[in-house]
């Protein structure tokens, strides 16, 4: 085991270097390469765990995915198949519901905010953080970045990441940026052969003081709302110091990185072969950036709330399918609102193929992940807050048992996001308001 | 049929009760709304920048997403902060801007000295230029603090990149991504004339006047007006409005606030399918949002019109790619854009008819009578429209393919009689019926899947026949000029107005109806009125004693 010495802190790194000068001994060893058990293992054999959530609107069709029984899968059902190859990398929960608890039904919104924030807000405007954000306040806060958000749909603000009622953090519309800013001129290669920290690097760290020393006067004259909305911009220049120190250290060599080819601008939209072939640009990018350690949280949202999803030259986007197509009397689903699903649970598929392709030792880069995803309905024909369907990928460095079909019985969807938060190591007993509220771990899937 | 009869007692009950709601932000604060935090909008950034290094210095980069509340981004302002990401552009933004500054190519005319060694720190040199800029960017003086605080980080910086102008852009880029520069506070100080009560100190006053008015930062005059003492008397108040207003720089404010009312913002996402639309592209797109906003700017501005006017003008301006998608001969320069009416009898009177409009409020592939009549129930008219129930199904309400139902009028008809619909459809759709000649790319058609389109609706009783007739329907209802007059005053303040200034509201609408909706007398008696910079009771530590500022010792 590595000894952390934690006197031995930026600013005495940052003052030996301020001269030019390459520094090969006597850093700390990042905290990004070490396990949240403090465990220092960075060959390869025990890397940091990472969270996730994958979003997509609308829910999917009711019957046609939970599997057939509760406890260990058999089989996966119809609008699952896509994800079939993962079926004993991943669980399913079934059963669990948003509590309106007599507040209006915010369509579209109410069902998100439930199972992400485990609160149902009484309007259209949110008032808790997500979960991604609380994960990453004790799984992020060592990395180049705290999270990574795409919105592949072309709209930044599709993104359910929220740090507060009306702090979102913002997705990536654009592959071509979210490859610049990951990989472009500030990516420091762990495998490289030499590193010489940028003396413009360590200036700027320095620089960034004074703006953290701006805090005390411009925070003395708000109010508590104010100086709580405040302290997110000082938390991120935090993240932004944070980023420039991680910049100008040695990072450990990390086996499975490797940078991906450049990025080239590709059209953005909501018309669906656009979306998708973002997103398989994006789906590659950010395991790139968890093979090669710049970030353990990662929010990716394939669509918005609403699910604006169109076909080249149709005059119907998904959402308005799911309120307008007939149910198929034969086949008792709408057919075209399925074709929607499907192409969207293949797509997860990729994803989550994308993320077991890296190999990192006898394992992958999906085996120390934690997806969760999310949706805003159960069942989209009538914008139902019922049986509303989650899943999870990867067992989070052995957290998390996995190939289970948790079948509730009309409990809250905050029950995941309580779950995964205690084992990514959040310190929560309990999470969630009103009937949201919930202090009972999904225990069938906790290793 | 009590489904219904609740329904519509709850729309009505929704309508009634709005423009109330919109005055009614409890706040508990005697005398004066909340002081509010605002961050800078993009546009604002930009202008900032422009207006102190001029328009050869590019500002690149994403900018956070803003978000609307209450019907106004500049509302949203209040609530929004900066995320991991958004800081990381910021700073992006502002190393890229100083960079520029301190550039070879820019440093002569931007740096008001030159300094004894371009290879060292210079403090001196530093001092004058950030004690300037500083001003202009926090739009105050900087306290000495702050001024000694950036010189040494451009002194800092000068030593470890051995340059001295490098080593300025370090400092600068700071400020330009410092809350006291991304953010505008308002600070609050005992109001001298009115005992008790609290009022925005000079310098906060002038941020709230030169922003409502210009959407700019204060110049330098307004600063100087500040710092004399003069924004704290009526007669001086009144002598820097009338000179803002006079200026030509009055367009750029009246635009943004117009930009943000009518929701322009979302046309960064719109999306019409290219198959179906083949003309609308993003040109049109941003060419419709400048024909909307020159139509304004010209009624209100040039001509001085009746603000009632915007609705029903059938003067605008078109550029060539707009004059193809509405199908009429335009004689202009090549690329340019020129004046055009539209002859009487034309359905196309007024902004609620132009393709910004109509095209915003669409669905992609397809018009939408709902989208269109919530649009002039909630943008134009601040009225608030509940938001659909769950549970509903509206198969028939827009099955195209259906030959029972050929037209939106069919299928909404059909739709309407479900009860938990109808009465929220009602207040919606035969007003958007109106707009129906008009297709989701805003371009001029008759019929709808061979049947030809019937145009008629109502507003509020009032009934019309086409989308002229609901212009004028618009035009004459009072909501419009009362809506205009609570958004702008929410817009200056960056809040909705509290109980206490429901009044001031009042008396805004009234005199506004009394001078003939004339906006730029709205605007003036806005910006003149002591409601306007009264604020409650100031946050803990706001009455410490000023710190020395960094011009004293300057102009020592």
């Amino acid at each position: 085991m590595i000894p952390i010495n934690r006197n031995m802190n930026r600013r005495r790194v940052l003052r030996g270097m301020l001269g030019g000068a390459a520094v090969t001994v006597g850093l700390p060893f990042l905290d990004c390469f070490l396990d949240t058990n403090g465990v220092a293992l960075a060959d390869g054999q025990a890397l940091p765990v990472v969270y996730g959530t994958w979003f997509w609107g609308l829910g999917l069709n009711p019957g046609r995915w939970e599997p057939a029984k509760p406890g260990k899968m058999e089989a996966l059902n119809v609008e699952l198949q896509p994800l079939a190859a993962h079926k004993d990398k991943m669980n399913v929960f079934s059963g669990m519901k948003a509590f309106l608890d007599g507040k209006p039904n915010g369509v579209h919104f109410s069902g998100v905010q439930g199972m992400l924030t485990g609160t149902v807000p009484r309007g259209m405007t949110a008032d808790k953080p997500s979960v991604d954000t609380l994960i990453a306040d004790v799984i992020g806060t060592r990395t180049r970045f705290r999270s990574l958000e795409v919105c592949c749909a072309g709209n930044p603000s599709h993104s359910q990441s929220r740090r507060s009622g009306a702090v979102v953090n913002p997705g990536e519309i654009s592959p071509a940026a979210l490859y610049t800013r990951i990989f472009g001129p500030e990516f420091t290669d762990p495998n490289a052969a030499d590193f010489k920290p940028d003396p413009a690097v360590l200036v700027r760290r320095s620089a960034l003081t004074a703006v953290a020393d701006d805090r005390q006067t411009f925070m003395k004259t708000l109010g508590a709302a104010d100086k709580a909305r405040l302290d997110e911009y000082f938390t991120s220049l935090r993240g932004l110091e944070q980023q420039l120190e991680l910049q100008a250290q040695k990072p450990a060599p990390l086996a499975a990185c490797t940078v991906p080819g450049k990025v080239e601008e590709s059209p953005i939209g909501t018309e669906i072969e656009i979306v998708k072939k973002n997103h398989m640009l994006f789906a590659g990018l950010l395991a790139h950036a968890l093979a090669c350690g710049q970030t353990q949280v990662v929010n990716v949202a394939f669509s918005d709330a609403t699910s604006s999803l169109r076909r080249a030259g149709g005059t119907q986007t998904h959402h308005e399918f799911s309120h307008e197509e007939p149910v198929d009397a034969v086949m008792g689903y709408q057919p075209t609102l399925a074709w929607f699903f499907n192409e969207i649970m293949t797509q997860l598929a990729f994803y989550v193929t994308t993320l077991d392709s890296i190999k990192e030792g006898d394992r992958t880069l999906l085996d120390r992940c934690a997806i969760q995803t999310a949706t805003d309905l159960g069942y989209a024909k009538l914008h139902g807050l019922e049986n509303m369907p989650m899943l999870t990928f990867g067992s989070g460095n052995g957290r998390l048992k996995t190939g289970i079909h948790v079948a509730a019985q009309g409990e809250p969807t905050s029950r995941l996001g309580l779950t995964m938060q205690q084992v990514m190591g959040v310190p929560v007993s309990s999470w969630g308001t009103d009937s949201m509220q919930t202090s009972k771990t999904i225990t069938e899937i906790v290793a | 049929m009590l489904h219904v009869k609740k329904a519509l007692a709850v729309a009505a009950l929704t309508l009634t009760v709005c423009s109330t709601a919109l005055l009614a932000a409890d706040d508990n604060k005697a005398g004066g709304g909340p002081e509010v935090t605002r961050r800078l909008s993009q546009e604002q950034y930009r202008q900032v920048v422009a207006d102190l290094f001029g328009p050869s210095i590019k500002v690149g980069g994403r900018f956070e997403p803003d978000i609307r509340r209450d019907g106004l981004l500049a509302m949203g302002a209040s609530q929004v902060s900066v995320t991991a990401s958004g800081l990381e552009e910021y700073d992006k933004i502002a190393r890229n801007v100083a960079a520029q500054v301190v550039s070879e190519a820019h440093r002569d005319t931007l740096i008001p000295c030159t300094p004894a060694n371009a290879k060292q720190p210079d403090d001196a040199c530093a001092g004058k230029f950030l004690s300037e800029t500083g001003r202009m960017l926090y739009r105050r003086p900087l306290t000495q603090d702050e001024l000694t605080g950036r010189i040494k980080v451009a002194n800092d910086a000068a030593v470890g990149l051995k340059d001295f102008y490098s080593g300025l852009g370090i400092a600068l880029a700071t400020m330009l991504e410092s809350p006291k520069f991304l953010f505008r506070q308002e600070i609050a100080e005992p109001d001298t004339e009115h005992s008790g009560q609290y009022r925005m100190d000079a310098y906060s006053k002038a941020s709230q006047l030169s922003f409502f008015l210009w959407n700019a930062a204060p110049d330098p005059e307004l600063l100087a007006a500040a710092e004399k003492g003069d924004l704290n008397t009526q007669s001086g108040l009144a002598k820097q409005v009338d000179r803002m207003i006079a200026s030509p720089r009055v367009q750029g404010g009246v635009r943004a606030f117009f930009t943000d009312m009518l929701g322009f913002d979302e046309f960064e996402t719109l999306a019409k399918d290219s198959m179906i639309f083949p003309k609308f592209n993003t040109k049109v797109a941003k060419d419709a949002q400048e024909q909307t906003l020159r139509t304004i700017t010209n009624t209100l501005l040039v001509e001085k019109g009746d603000y009632r006017d915007i609705f029903t003008t059938r003067e605008t301006f078109l550029s060539p790619v707009l004059a193809s998608v509405y199908g009429v001969p335009l004689v202009a320069p090549a690329g340019n854009w020129a004046p055009y009416t539209f002859p009487d009898g034309d359905p196309r009177a007024g902004i609620v008819s132009q393709i910004a409009f109509v095209a915003l409020h669409s669905h992609p592939g397809r018009s939408s009578p709902t989208l269109r009549g919530k649009a002039v129930r909630e943008v134009l008219l601040c009225q608030k429209v509940p938001t659909p129930p769950a549970n509903v199904n509206f198969t028939l309400v827009q099955d195209t393919k259906n030959p029972q139902y050929k037209t939106a009028r069919a299928r909404l008809h059909a739709h309407a009689t479900d009860a938990t619909c109808a009465g929220c459809h009602k207040i919606m759709d035969p007003i958007g019926l109106g707009l129906e000649a008009f297709d989701s790319g805003g371009s001029l058609r008759a019929a709808e899947n061979g049947e030809t389109l019937d145009t008629s609706g109502e507003l509020d009783g009032m009934k019309f026949t086409d989308a002229a007739g609901l212009a004028k329907a618009v035009h004459d209802d009072p909501a419009a000029p009362s809506c205009v007059v609570t958004r702008a005053a929410s817009y200056g303040l960056g809040r909705l107005p509290a109980k206490d200034e429901t009044d001031w509201v009042k008396s805004l609408q009234a005199s506004f109806k009394d001078g003939g909706y004339r906006f730029p007398a709205l605007l003036r008696q806005i910006a003149t009125s002591p409601e306007f910079y009264r604020v409650g009771p100031p946050q803990m530590g706001a009455l410490d004693a000023p710190s020395k500022l960094a011009s004293e010792e300057i102009h020592k």
